[in-house]
């Protein structure tokens, strides 16, 4: 732990990609296996559930610290992060220094003592936590702090961790990101996997990593010639792949979960594709010829059980974009002008459910600019732009692909305040403050009023009503528990606004039942959005 | 024998006003910083080595009476001595002893080894004020030696870039040309405001790296520059195309001050007491009562009455944490 206490420090210290690239690279290169998995696990972004109140962790380190809560409260109004605020306590209050005093190493501090927490009760978590602050230095402490709250997060992007261990492997990136794809769990064994020689993999489940378009930022004018561009709808569904290979058929999602159980009603999709196929693409909802909304796959994935009736209401379609793999064969580098007409063909009359995304006919970028304008009505989000002579990329370089929204900004928020509507809506919680973190707080960015389904509002509203914690008039403060996708207009400084941000035109896109509230967006992460919105503003259709 | 005035802490048994915060008669100054040792007194008593020091910041004009360390002085009715601090170079506490018996003002201190000064002596008294700059149980120092090595590996990588680090410059530029001297003997770039105090600190007897004063050199690849912040921002850093920048100081103790000030690299050193300082420090000198200054003033105040300490906040509303020479 002690090695990858350095290695934080060290990623912390240095704001050059290579230095932290070369950190990383040493740090594989020299921790045992088992360690290495669990920190690249933390290094592509990858999170240990949550087993211990952040609060509850302040009361222990108070008491071991013995210092009283006003005292605490004071420091931690200074600090702004509370596993911080308890380690350095803890350090402060140390009666004598043992940094040679020998932690446990990362594995084992993680598989041996934190995970068994999660079936232990209260006083056997605060009998192994005060037993490991004692072996611990202050980074240690603040580490364990952070794993224990579930907010362990390293300032490096997954691309770049990837690219630390496919240079310590001496293997292509790609090759690194296809093997963490699916249900990698770390393990010596499962690191050694990684990092072992040779490109061809045997897992016959695995699906590519996915190419990830970013937001458009100029004018299309300026990507050159309409002609060298494929324009397709954007789809708003889940983005997935059907890998088809070994006799088996695997559905995965961008999230990188297996999901082909959950939809059932694509068996004829995948029965009818060929041996040795990927496809990239879309599920959707999808009925008649016109996508249905999000809302309602969404519903579709909370039930437990696919009923008969959820199968009839929300009818699932592949809606396929990409051929990422075709007789056995990795076509990645394929210019997307052969891989589409591959697709084309192979999708062709194989299925009912299984639809190509075609292309969008417009002569010129004004043209095009026309038919985006009409992308609610169909049910779409904008366009996608693609380079007609691009291979299929891992991640999100910039170049090729590109995403021309018609609501260009997009916020995981949690669910802070709630008040009663007006008029119909009167006597519902549908007046909904939302919040993003910043320095392990939770601070209002909006208020939203619209876009849940009735049948979210009632249960949002029972769940309201079982969850205050706290009454000011009409409002309530619930349990900081449900993430929600917001979507907006613009985003701009405020200087009236406690978080300094403030967001025009919020609507609610999605109640993400898939998220806990640590994986909400920051503030930071909204300044960022800030950043690009001036460029970004002009192309808002 | 120590009560708040308009013009800062006063002693009318003298009388005499301590670290004034406008022009006064008569001044007792614990040490050179800009927020203890101000321009316009009419006549200031101090130690040789702050008189050194105060001499440059404020001219040849100020007229200094030289006290010694552990030297007492008659002044009006109470018995006056300054004794090491280990703040800096010549800081004093001031010792004042009277018809109300022993009082005793820290002034800015530490009780960590510091090469550049004589080690803080503690005092036995009746009531002892202190400051409290850092004075909450989540400040505790390293030792500046490894400090030291942290600055010193951070400018061993910087091959390429010149390494700028950003500090007080006086009192804590010198404590880390002085530690660097520990672990290593290459010279050091410094900024104008830097060198002059450098100049006195070397007379005084202290070892330090040489210094070279910033001229008009095109490279500093491999070099590192101690520069005050102030001269953060501003024409003289347009010489270093390529540079990393570093911040000194005990706030960098908490993680998020860094990126807050947008450094990329920070160290954690103070000149001030940390926690068990203070309170360590509160026990030797055996006082029944307690005044705090500075800083976190009101917390140290309310964690002594809760322990049962006689103890009140005394001088100026609490400044924001961010001490000079700190
Ligand atoms: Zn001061
Ligand atoms: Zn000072």
């Amino acid at each position: 732990m002690r090695r990858f206490a350095q290695l934080y420090d060290a990623l912390d210290a240095t704001t050059s990609t290579n230095a932290k690239v070369a950190a990383m690279q040493s740090y594989f290169a020299e921790a045992p296996p088992a360690d290495a998995a669990w920190a690249l696990f933390f290094l592509t972004g990858r999170r240990l559930k949550r087993l211990i109140a952040p609060r509850l962790l302040a009361v222990w380190g108070c008491e071991r610290a013995q210092v009283p809560g006003w005292m605490a409260e004071e420091c931690f109004s200074l600090v702004g992060d509370l596993a911080e605020t308890v380690a350095l306590m803890m350090d402060t209050a140390r009666t004598e220094r043992r940094a040679h005093a020998e932690p446990p190493s990362l594995a084992s501090l993680i598989e041996g003592t934190l995970l068994p927490l999660r079936e232990a009760d209260e006083d056997e978590k605060r009998r192994v936590v005060m037993t490991l602050w004692d072996s611990l230095e202050r980074r240690e402490m603040y580490l364990l702090a952070k794993l224990l709250t579930g907010e362990m997060r390293v300032g490096v992007s997954e691309t770049l961790g990837i690219r630390a261990l496919a240079q310590h492997a001496g293997l292509p990136p790609a090759t690194v990101a296809h093997r963490l794809m699916g249900s990698w769990e770390p393990s010596a064994a499962s690191f050694a996997a990684l990092v072992r020689p040779g490109v061809s993999d045997a897992d016959v489940s695995r699906p590519y990593p996915f190419f990830l378009a970013s937001p458009l930022e100029e004018e299309p004018e300026a990507l050159g010639d309409r002609a060298g561009w494929l324009a397709e709808w954007k789809w708003d569904g889940i983005r997935a792949q059907i890998v088809r290979r070994g006799g088996g058929a695997f559905l995965w999602s961008r999230g990188e979960e297996l999901i082909t159980d959950r939809f059932t009603d694509l068996s004829g999709v995948w029965a009818a594709l060929p041996e040795g196929t990927v496809l990239d693409g879309e599920v959707l909802a999808f009925s008649g010829d016109a996508p249905m909304p999000f809302s309602v796959l969404q519903r579709r994935i909370g039930r437990q059980k696919l009923t008969p009736r959820i199968l009839e209401e929300a009818p699932a379609a592949f809606m396929a974009y990409d051929v990422l793999e075709h007789e056995g064969r990795d076509d990645r580098e394929l210019p997307l002008r052969e891989r589409r007409a591959l697709l084309e063909r192979l999708v062709a009359g194989r299925s009912s459910r299984l639809l190509l995304s075609g292309s969008v006919e417009a002569a010129s970028w004004e043209e095009l600019s026309v038919l985006r304008r009409g992308s609610r009505e169909r049910g779409v989000e904008g366009l996608m732009l693609k380079r007609w002579d691009s291979p299929y990329r891992v991640g999100r370089p910039r170049g090729d692909w590109w995403k021309w929204k018609i609501d260009p900004y997009s916020i995981d928020a949690v669910l802070v305040y709630a008040q009663p509507g007006h008029g119909r809506r009167a006597t519902l919680m549908t007046d909904l403050t939302f919040a993003v973190w910043s320095a392990g707080e939770l601070v209002p960015v909006a208020k939203a009023y619209s876009g849940l389904t009735d049948e979210e509002i009632d249960e949002l509203d029972r769940w309201i009503r079982q969850n205050t914690i706290e009454r000011f008039g009409p409002v309530r403060a619930v349990k900081p528990v449900h993430v929600f996708e917001l979507h907006f207009e613009g985003i701009a400084e405020s200087s009236r606004h406690k978080s300094g941000i403030a967001v025009r035109f919020p609507r609610i896109s999605r109640w993400r039942t898939d998220k806990t509230p640590e994986q909400a967006d920051t503030i930071e992460s909204l300044r960022a959005l800030i950043k690009s919105a001036g460029r970004e503003g002009r192309d808002r259709g | 024998m120590i009560v708040d005035s308009p013009q800062g802490l006063f002693c009318p048994g003298g009388p005499f006003h301590l670290d004034p915060l406008g022009p006064v008669q008569r001044a007792v100054i614990t040490h050179a910083h800009g927020d203890h040792a101000r321009a316009g007194n009419a006549a200031i008593l101090c130690t040789p080595q702050t008189a050194a020091l105060v001499k440059r910041r404020l001219g040849e004009g100020t007229v200094i009476e030289i006290l010694e360390y552990g030297e007492r002085r008659r002044i009006g009715e109470v018995t006056v001595s300054l004794h090491p601090a280990g703040h800096m170079l010549g800081s004093a506490q001031v010792r004042i002893e009277g018809p109300a018996g022993v009082w005793v003002l820290s002034g800015d201190y530490k009780r960590e080894p510091d090469p550049t000064c004589a080690p803080f002596e503690p005092l036995r008294c009746d009531v002892f004020v202190t400051e409290a700059s850092y004075a909450l149980p989540i400040f505790r120092w390293d030792s500046a030696a490894s400090v030291a090595a942290e600055i010193a590996s951070w400018w061993q990588g910087n091959a390429r870039k010149a390494s700028l680090l950003f500090c007080y410059a006086l009192g804590k530029a010198q404590r880390l040309l002085a530690e660097l001297a520990r672990v290593t003997e290459r010279p050091v770039f410094v900024h104008g405001a830097v060198e002059p105090f450098a100049e006195i600190y070397r007379a005084a007897g202290v070892r330090m790296l040489p210094t070279r004063l910033i001229g008009e050199e095109r490279s500093f690849a491999g070099e590192l520059v101690l520069a005050p912040i102030t001269a953060r921002g501003t024409p003289w850093m347009k010489r270093f195309r390529a540079f990393e920048s570093g911040f000194a100081s005990g706030l960098l103790r908490i993680r998020g001050t860094r990126r807050r000030r947008g450094f990329d690299r920070g160290f954690v050193i103070s000149d001030h007491a940390d926690w068990p300082g203070v309170l360590k420090t509160i026990r030797e000198t055996g006082a029944q009562r307690v005044l705090a200054m500075h800083g976190h003033r009101d917390a140290l105040v309310r964690w002594l009455r809760e322990a049962g300490v006689d103890a009140a906040p005394i001088g100026l509303a609490a400044p924001p944490l961010d001490p000079e020479g700190d």
